[in-house]
């Protein structure tokens, strides 16, 4: 029982970032854009929140300053992307590209500093009882992230302005003849994206592991872009995938530290199932040929209200 | 030879740096050296003690010399083109200093045959490739005698990177000394197929923790194993490449230092001085290219005192932790009594020893 447990809360701990992240590039995509730049705007926000954490000591402004470093960064991505219609996937590569380097660049001094982690929002004494700890026991952006779930699902789902993303994400000159602002409801959606990825990112220095290190994202961005699609863009699938590919991702190393329960499964299979999964679903969103789990119609393509 | 060499390294010296440095480049004397690290200088840890040997020659030599280095160059393509460019810049002496960039100093060095270039942890040499390493390994016996005393349940973790045989001759080397104490110790490693991922290695020590071991020792090149023991108030942990306290001051019984910078000193040396030949050095505790930190005071002084045994006996030759009978983890023979293993074997080493829990 108690290993049970442990394993929750690990697996919770895994899959926090990615869930955050995630929701943040559905937002976008749902919009119409795709931003590669995931990883990127995790790294500066992991930076920035573990500088803030270090010389405060204060974790919400820590998450608050890694929000507004994940909306700056975003920024870049949106001005190439919408105002002078780059390419997407090239600029969102680049942009991960300038969120490693810049990353190292101003965390180059911090990397021998350890921080204190965040605390867990119930007392001590209360958190040891088993069951409070694996319903209660975790700290603040853990709880976030699921009433963000629910928060985006509400948007898009019962809210008129969630109504016009949506549409600008399916058809843009639709949308804008009939006098929706296609760029104004992007740029929103990218700062949103760019928000969660930095408060991802600073869930590294704050909840998993007290220290900066260069790259300590070790490509989860990637995961969480992936995630959106295991989740054919729908936020309550993307709280099942992030749980999953935590869950997935922490077996693989309890299974090779002590075997226990899943121990006849080999490691390397636990390694290889997100990514089995990710296949197996994108091929049943290829058959069933319905419109409401496809990619809006709009992914990827820049908009140009002249044409 | 020694003399056409230090002829042949002045001249090329100068027309080699004659466009770059325009006028400066008669009568400057300075020897550049180069240094490509694969991480980042800040990782506190294996490229951290690089560049700390790094800085130590250029504080050492001062004027004499001029030190350079580029950091974070991946293994493979890349690392050629940074050594071209060092060697295009004038470096005299470039240190290549991870094990991926083998084929690439070959390579380079072909092109180059007036610059002494020296490979660490590699095996490839060549008329002007040296190759150095460190005995790591003799730290972790170290760590393995504390291991043995102090752990209660008798278990150990060991995050690895990678199975390559520097990796396993650690897990061995550890595994054995700990069996000299407890001869029940078990060691169970978990290779995470990375150098540098700290979520991941502290879920790892997380696994480990949860099952039972109550020692975690990591050959990454970070501190994140040592703060999940701090966190979870296991007995301890042993820093890897450098003094990890900072992370975890009570849970870092020792760490094992890298400390290039002697060899480093006496590579540019030799260089200076035109007698520099490509050497194949693999040194250890006795010429304190690995050094421990001070054991951390809730280590007991049996441990102290058996641990102090085992690293004065490697110094002075008395103790070889490879010595047989050594049996592998299926109980088989593998070293017989009173043999020692040859270096060869030790870096070619692909099996584990007793006592070790092989990754499934």
């Amino acid at each position: 029982m108690d290993l049970t447990i442990a394993i929750i809360v690990t697996v919770v701990g895994a899959s926090t970032p990615i869930l955050i992240a995630a929701l943040g590039e559905l937002v976008v995509e749902r919009a119409g854009v795709l931003n590669l730049g995931v990883e990127g705007m995790m790294l500066i926000g992991a930076v920035v929140g573990f500088i803030v954490q270090f010389h405060t000591g204060q974790p919400l402004l820590a998450l608050l300053a890694a929000a507004v470093a994940g909306v700056l960064s975003s920024l870049i991505f949106g001005f190439l992307t919408l105002s002078l219609s780059a390419n997407q996937t090239a600029t969102g590569l680049a942009l991960t590209i300038f969120g490693t380097g810049f990353s190292a660049l101003i965390g180059a001094n911090y990397s021998a500093r350890p921080v204190p982690l965040m605390d867990s929002v119930l007392p001590e004494t209360i958190a040891d009882h088993p069951i409070a700890r694996v319903l209660l026991g975790y700290s603040l952006p853990v709880y976030f992230a699921f009433f963000m779930v629910f928060a985006v699902w509400f948007f898009l789902k019962k809210t008129r302005s969630g109504l016009i993303l949506r549409a600008v994400g399916e058809n843009d000159h639709s949308a804008h003849s009939i006098g929706y602002s296609v760029l104004g409801v992007r740029y929103l959606a990218i700062m949103f994206g760019g928000a969660m990825a930095g408060i991802a990112g600073a869930c590294f220095p704050l909840l998993l592991t007290p220290q900066w290190a260069e790259g300590m994202t070790a490509g989860r961005g990637w995961i969480a872009v992936a995630l959106v699609v295991f989740a054919s863009w729908r936020p309550m699938r993307l709280l099942f995938g992030a749980y999953l590919f935590g869950l997935v991702m922490t077996m693989e190393v309890y299974i090779k530290a002590g075997g226990g329960l899943f121990s006849a499964i080999p490691a390397e299979l636990w390694a290889a199932l997100p990514y089995l999964a990710t296949i197996v679903v994108l091929v049943l969103i290829s058959l069933k040929r319905d419109a409401s789990t496809n990619a809006p119609a709009c992914l990827g393509r820049p908009f140009m209200p002249g044409n | 030879m020694t003399l056409s060499r230090r002829t042949f390294i002045k001249v090329g010296g100068a027309a080699l740096s004659l466009p770059l440095l325009g006028s400066t480049a008669f009568g400057q004397e300075k020897l550049k050296i180069g240094f490509i690290y694969v991480g980042s200088i800040n990782d506190n840890g294996y490229n951290y003690a690089h560049n700390q040997g790094r800085i130590f020659i250029q504080e050492q030599l001062g004027e004499q010399v001029e030190t350079m280095f580029v950091e974070n160059v991946a293994e493979g393509p890349d690392c050629e083109r940074v050594l071209r460019e060092l060697a295009q810049q004038g470096c005299k002496l470039i240190f290549a200093t991870s094990f991926g960039f083998g084929d690439s100093v070959i390579k380079v060095a072909e092109e180059f045959p007036d610059i002494a270039f020296e490979h660490a942890t590699g095996y490839m040499s060549g008329p002007n490739v040296g190759l150095y390493n460190a005995r790591f390994h003799e730290g972790r016996a170290i760590c393995g005698i504390i291991a043995g005393h102090m752990s209660q349940t008798g278990k150990a973790g060991y995050i690895g990177s990678f199975p390559i045989p520097e990796v396993v001759m650690g897990i061995n080397s550890f595994t054995l000394a700990a069996r000299k104490i407890n001869p029940e110790f078990t060691l169970t490693p978990v290779y995470i197929s990375t150098w540098n991922d700290p979520a991941k290695e502290a879920d790892a020590a997380r696994a480990m923790i949860d099952q039972g071991m109550d020692i975690i020792a990591q050959h990454t090149d970070g501190p994140a194993a040592l703060q999940v023991a701090a966190e979870r108030g296991i007995i301890g942990g042993f820093g890897q490449g450098a003094d990890m306290s900072a992370f975890a001051p009570d849970t870092q019984l020792t760490a094992i230092i890298d400390n290039w910078g002697p060899h480093y000193l006496a590579s540019a040396k030799a260089v200076l001085d035109g007698s520099w030949a490509p050497g194949n050095t693999w040194e250890g505790l006795k010429e304190e290219v690995v050094t421990m930190t001070p054991y951390h005071s809730k280590v007991p002084e049996a441990a102290v005192k058996d641990a102090e045994a085992m690293r004065l006996g490697q110094i002075d030759g008395s103790v070889a932790i490879f010595t047989g009978p050594i049996k592998d983890h299926t109980g088989v023979e593998r070293v017989a009594a009173g043999v020692t293993m040859t270096d060869a074997e030790l870096l070619s080493m692909d099996w584990y020893v007793e006592g070790v829990i092989p990754p499934a």
